[in-house]
């Protein structure tokens, strides 16, 4: 384990939420040239929301569990900030543990106690109702997940983030050795940041559902936790699959902000078109289509590695 | 130093979230107050250097105690779950328990004749661990586990009450079968 300056930290925190601003408002401007409405404000779409959340009271249902609500709302950004932790930003992690896939699966994960807690702790039958559905959507995106993390180790022959990038260098990416796992990886991003088509648990049809009854900071800090936990999984789709900091002419720490910014810029935008899929049809596709072909790309991955092609 | 102290806090953190399971009123709290137990549990393994088990410990403990979450929710709460609600029963035979398992266990980590000198520690310490604590049965303890795990499916096969008749019809030829909530794949 090598321990990073604090200024690394500081740094790697407030990219994060450059990133997570700019996400937010990307999502702004497609929603109004969805809607057709004027689209040269969304840049600052997010910052009058803030603004706006700001001022507002923070409300609470009589008979709410507000130490639940609370804790699970600052969770979800304490959670994306753990998991950046591990991405090796400009050569070295700001803490490159050696089983660093395992500490961003432990952190990423902590979006369902999160989420739940949230959706729980409002009072309010949408809240749970949303909450629950986030389990079952955790449920069918998490396992293909981990064996995407799975396969992903196996090509490198490490847990450990930097190792997992540094395999790439002089080979081909593993976007190219697994693209299945690749895609399974982009699906459960926005499975745990409950973005675009998995976004149930905060769904139209339940009236925002886990954040019905938030307001205020409350609201704030849980739909920027939302965008950070997004931002993150994007950020580290590019050391396990794209490379890492790999790339001509530019720095690595260059690359690795471009290729995020790339991955985080096709989730807003895909997020933002495709329609919402209910989680008893996801649950299905995932266990019977999903989890068997993840299952065959590690073993596809491990047999290249056994003769010696990665 | 440092070792010791993030031990005590942990220890103590984990005993008081552990009293904590059964002093607050609602299922949602108890199932957290436990869950906090486990991990600040947790930690002692990664001061260990068991790097690998300690987090793996993290990420198993919150995925089952949010699966656990649901379940404890629909068997000891009302319906809806938001009415109060106490995890106290039984009270002596439970404290004469729990006072008994808690002096064997004390005195198991006092009287064991622990090695005195510490090995040098091991360059993969999970495999160490492994080795020593299983020994030459692995291959048992592998073949258990897949035992165990086709257990669970065949239970699941059998307590479910709707099998393949149900679903394609007494010829096995109804497509789309009947379910009562479709799946994604049209099967």
């Amino acid at each position: 384990m090598t321990e990073g300056s604090p200024w690394s930290l500081l740094t790697a925190v407030g990219l994060l939420g450059v990133f997570g601003y700019a996400a937010a408002a990307v999502a702004a401007l497609v929603r109004a040239r969805q809607a057709g409405s004027r689209w040269t404000g969304a840049w600052a779409a997010p910052g009058r929301e803030v603004a706006r959340l700001l001022v507002r009271q923070r409300n609470a249902v009589v008979g709410s569990d507000r130490l639940l609500a609370r804790i699970g709302g600052a969770l979800l950004p304490v959670a994306a900030i753990m998991a950046l932790l591990v991405l090796p930003l400009g050569g070295h992690a700001i803490s490159d543990l050696s089983v660093g896939v395992v500490w961003f699966n432990a952190m990423e994960v902590l979006a369902w106690v999160a989420v739940w807690m949230v959706g729980w702790g409002s009072n309010s039958a949408w809240g749970v109702v949303g909450a629950n559905r986030f389990l079952a959507q955790g449920l069918s995106y998490e396992l293909p997940h981990m064996f995407a993390l799975v396969t992903v180790a196996i090509g490198a022959g490490s847990l450990r983030v930097s190792d997992i990038a540094a395999a790439q260098g002089g080979h081909l990416w593993f976007v190219v050795m697994m693209p299945a796992a690749f895609v399974v990886f982009l699906i459960s991003v926005m499975g745990f940041s409950f973005w675009g088509p998995f976004d149930q648990a905060v769904g139209r049809d339940i009236v925002g559902g886990v954040a019905a009854q938030l307001s205020g900071i409350d609201r704030l800090v849980f739909l920027a936790g939302r965008y950070l936990m997004l931002t993150v999984g994007s950020a580290m789709t590019v050391p396990f699959f794209l490379g890492g900091g790999a790339g001509p002419f530019l720095p690595g720490w260059a690359w690795l902000l471009v290729k995020t910014a790339a991955v985080l810029g096709v989730l807003v935008w895909a997020g933002q078109w495709w329609p919402t899929i209910r989680m008893e049809r996801f649950a299905e596709i995932s266990w019977v289509v999903l989890l068997p072909v993840t299952i065959l790309q590690a073993l596809v991955v491990s047999i290249f590695v056994l003769v010696g092609w990665m | 130093m440092v070792d010791a102290i993030v031990f005590g806090i942990c220890a103590i953190g984990s005993v008081v979230a552990g009293i904590a399971v059964f002093r607050v009123n609602s299922m949602a709290r108890a199932t957290f107050a436990l869950l906090a137990s486990f991990i600040l549990a947790a930690v002692p393994i990664l001061l260990l250097g068991l790097t690998y088990l300690g987090v793996l410990v993290i990420l198993m403990m919150v995925m089952e105690m949010m699966i656990m979450l649901v379940f404890m929710l629909m068997y000891m709460m009302n319906p809806a779950g938001l009415m109060p609600m106490t995890m106290v029963h039984n009270n002596r035979m439970s404290l004469i328990i729990a006072v008994a398992v808690f002096v064997i266990l004390v005195s198991g980590a006092l009287l064991t004749p622990w090695p005195r000198t510490g090995r040098a520690s091991a360059v993969e310490p999970t495999k160490a661990l492994g080795l020593d604590i299983m020994g030459p049965h692995m291959l048992v303890m592998v073949i258990i586990g897949v035992v165990l795990f086709a257990t669970m499916v065949s239970v699941i096969v059998l307590s479910s009450a709707r099998g393949r008749y149900d679903r394609f019809g007494d010829d096995l030829r109804t497509r789309p079968p009947r379910d009562p909530v479709r799946g994604g794949l049209g099967r």
